[in-house]
């Protein structure tokens, strides 16, 4: 009797860890898996959700009474007196969700970690303004990112809202073109982002660390950013970048005629690698979009890219060097660490690009060539001792050669004489 | 010069000089179709004189321990006058002296030169050629650099397999439990300072026991040698072995100049073992068939019995002249001739295979 009283607590503690990963059966359940394609949808989906993870039935979107002793009787089931409030209308949907996602109390029972301000920045959100002002039920609601029945975690791989399936999400809407009529925007933004170096990274190299578009434009308070804070959204990763041009001679001017700042020479959705050809006054030349050619803006231009030329120019001539004297077997480890040295300062130069002051810009980047020149006269040392190393073996060669042929002839002469006093002997 | 001495009777007085004068006068080098191996220990000597010299160099300025000896040896190869040929003098001497050693023992081997009463002659220069690779292991790890300490670690490894005192001689070898700056510290006393002890004592008593017993004439060339007077080694036969010193002097400042010892990068513990990796050509072929023997024979561990295995045939090695007792008179000796070819063609082909087929780990 002992022993099954023990089997049975034990049953009932394994039927308790056991819920925790499967939906806790109910009413809806027995009755839904019966039922044909569109009705049983919600349920196959439901196996997945984490909500169904975490213990909570349909009952807590949907009402109604879930106990599985009414499952035969679909009219106790869904009754409006247990609060049966079938699909929930699309305009409702932000406020069902925030009933538990913006009560801290229950959402630190989950998870703690969790931000409950999502309805308040929805709120604030291109799409929450047009749901709650305008009543434009076509726009985003929570369930159109994250899915409805089948809602798993921002941080598993198979979820809509995980980083690499953002751009994908977003472009459900806003890449249909019939679907955005009438909002006067694009539907470009999604292609010209998979291309661009963002995009690349994200998609193609699965870097997490690229931005997907609500990186910039915000998830919940999705916004386009205003032209004052395009600065700010780039600057939180490219801070150094952001913090120069917001000093420099170029900021003022830039706000005053309402040009974006970073965007206005690297685009938006469509960000390519920037490369030096940007300051080329024979190549792209972003500065000639708003300078006239030998204007002092387009002269500090291309001063610029002369002093980035320069510095490329001599890490090169070092590179170039000092690898064909490592070819040859010099050992040029002092060299190679000066010439990386120098990469970096290249690399430092060209944020310092966005000062957008050539004497200043001169200035910081002369540490780099000075690294770079001091690399050439290493490799051009190491290629003129690997010269007098040769020298010096071809002389040391004939001294060799000359002596050992001496030294043949007279073994030549002594032995003929040994042999004619052996002869003799 | 003789003349000078002899006259000096400062010398004569304090130094029995006329009879060493008079050994050299009197040495002679047998003559017959096989005379040309007489050079090979005569050009192992000159390679250890090079190793002495570049050696004593290089410890000006190399520093033993794991914070400086990578340090010092690339301020040896860029910044000290000549110091990276040098360093490159003692690589490149020390690879050919243990080829000019390996040829002269087989050499020795074939043409029977151990047989009594060289016997000692042969263990002392068996156990010479034991020591160089033993020079050859603890040099090996002096620059500090990744190679060195992952070559290094296998090879300290192999030593813990040996039944019962392994571990032991693990700890020993690497004064811990891994290959740290103690292990290079200890090295490097073995490599300058217990190694050239042994060898100088050794080498004392093989040189001692050549110019004693005089040169041995194969078996096979007996004949010959009679037929033909020997040739006085001083200065006829001396003459010929400094041509041969030239020439062996000429390819290694070829090969030190033409192809310096790299330096690679300094030894990181934590990262791990670059691909491929291989120990240096003289122990490749021990290594390639330490992976060909499976993980297990019978009950035991495959990789003991490779090693034990190895231990034997070096100890049989060392008893060949108490092993093969009547080499003059055919018979039994002819196979210790085939034994010789064997293992030179096991050599071969190991170490061909080391070369040539991709590393697969």
């Amino acid at each position: 009797m002992k022993k099954i009283f023990l089997w049975l607590i034990l049953g009932l503690g394994m039927a308790g860890v056991v819920r925790a990963q499967t939906p806790p059966e109910s009413s809806c359940l027995i009755c839904h898996r019966q039922l044909d394609a569109e009705l049983l949808a919600p349920v196959t989906a439901w196996e997945n959700d984490i909500h169904a993870h975490n213990g909570l039935g349909c009952e807590s979107c949907h009402g109604g009474n879930p106990s599985p002793a009414v499952a035969e009787d679909p009219e106790a089931a869904m009754s409006r007196a247990a609060g049966y409030r079938g699909k929930p209308g699309r305009k409702s949907i932000p406020e069902l969700c925030a009933a538990c996602h913006s009560d801290p109390a229950v959402i630190k029972k989950y998870n703690p970690a969790l931000p409950t301000d999502q309805l308040a920045s929805y709120r604030t959100s291109r799409h929450g303004e047009l749901l709650f002002q305008k009543g434009d039920e076509k726009v985003a609601v929570c369930s159109d990112c994250h899915g409805t029945h089948g809602i798993l975690a921002a941080s598993d791989s198979r979820s809509s809202v995980y980083p690499l399936n953002v751009p994908g999400t977003c472009g459900r809407c806003h890449a249909d073109a019939g679907y955005m009529a009438g909002y006067g925007i694009g539907v470009q933004q999604v292609a010209d982002y998979d291309s661009s170096v963002h995009g690349i990274a994200l998609l193609r190299h699965r870097d997490l660390a690229a931005p997907a578009c609500n990186d910039c434009h915000g998830n919940h308070g999705a916004i386009p950013p205003e032209v004052k804070s395009i600065a700010h959204v780039c600057g939180r990763c490219h801070m150094n970048n952001a913090e120069l041009f917001e000093k420099s001679p170029l900021a003022g001017p830039f706000q005053e005629m309402g040009l974006k700042q970073c965007e206005t020479c690297h685009g938006n959705h469509s960000i390519v690698k920037p490369t030096d050809a940007m300051l080329d006054p024979n190549g792209e030349f972003s500065c000639a979009q708003c300078h006239e050619p030998e204007s002092a803006g387009w002269k500090n231009g291309a001063e610029m890219f002369a002093i980035i030329t320069e510095m490329k120019s001599k890490i090169h001539l070092a590179d170039s060097l000092v690898g064909g004297a490592e070819r040859a077997g010099m050992e040029v480890s002092e060299a190679k660490f000066i010439i990386s040295s120098a990469d970096d300062e290249l690399i430092k130069a060209r944020t310092q690009v966005h000062t957008f002051q050539s004497d200043l810009l001169r200035q910081t980047s002369q540490a780099g060539v000075d690294l770079a020149s001091q690399a050439v006269g290493l490799g051009r040392a190491a290629l003129q001792e690997l010269q007098f190393r040769r020298q010096g073996l071809a002389v040391s060669m004939v001294i060799i050669f000359a002596v050992a042929v001496a030294l043949y002839l007279k073994v030549r002469r002594k032995d003929r004489e040994w042999q004619e006093g052996g002869a003799r002997g | 010069m003789s003349t000078t001495v002899a006259k000096s009777s400062f010398w004569r007085e304090r130094f029995p000089i006329d009879a060493v004068a008079h050994f050299f006068a009197k040495k002679t080098v047998p003559m017959h179709r096989h005379t040309i191996w007489y050079y090979l220990g005569g050009m192992t000597l000159f390679f250890f004189l090079i190793q002495v010299g570049t050696g004593v160099l290089l410890l000006l300025y190399y520093r033993p321990t794991a914070e400086a000896a990578f340090e010092s040896v690339q301020f040896i190869m860029t910044k000290v006058r000549f110091g990276w040929l040098i360093r490159s003098l003692h690589s490149w001497s020390a690879n050919l002296m243990v080829a000019a050693a390996m040829i002269h023992m087989f050499s020795v081997f074939f043409m029977k030169s151990y047989r009594k009463p060289r016997e000692i002659t042969w263990v002392s220069g068996v156990l010479l050629f034991f020591l160089a690779l033993a020079f050859g292991f603890t040099g090996y790890l002096l620059p500090w650099n990744t190679l060195a300490y992952f070559a290094t670690k296998v090879g300290t490894e192999i030593a813990s397999v040996v039944p019962i005192v392994g571990h032991d001689l693990l700890l020993f070898l690497r004064g811990g439990e891994e290959v740290t700056g103690a292990t290079l510290t200890r090295l490097f006393g073995f490599h300058v300072a217990v190694l050239p002890m042994l060898t100088t004592a050794l080498l004392g008593l093989h040189l001692l026991l050549v110019q004693v017993q005089g040169m041995s004439v194969p078996p096979q060339a007996e004949a010959q040698a009679a037929q033909r007077k020997p040739m006085p080694f001083f200065p006829y036969f001396l003459m010929r072995d400094l041509v041969g010193w030239l020439v062996a002097l000429g390819v290694l400042a070829a090969l030190a100049a033409l192809f310096p010892w790299e330096l690679g990068e300094k030894a990181d513990p934590f990262a791990s073992a670059p691909p491929g990796i291989k120990p240096e050509w003289y122990f490749l072929f021990m290594f390639q068939t330490l992976k060909y023997i499976p993980a297990k024979i019978l009950f035991m561990d495959g990789e003991v019995l490779g090693i034990l295995a190895f231990g034997l045939v070096g100890v049989f090695w060392l008893l060949v002249p108490f092993l093969d007792r009547r080499p003059e008179a055919g018979g039994r000796t002819r196979w210790f001739t085939v034994f010789g070819w064997v293992a030179i063609a096991f050599i071969a082909v190991m170490s061909l295979i080391a070369y040539v087929v991709p590393q697969t780990f």
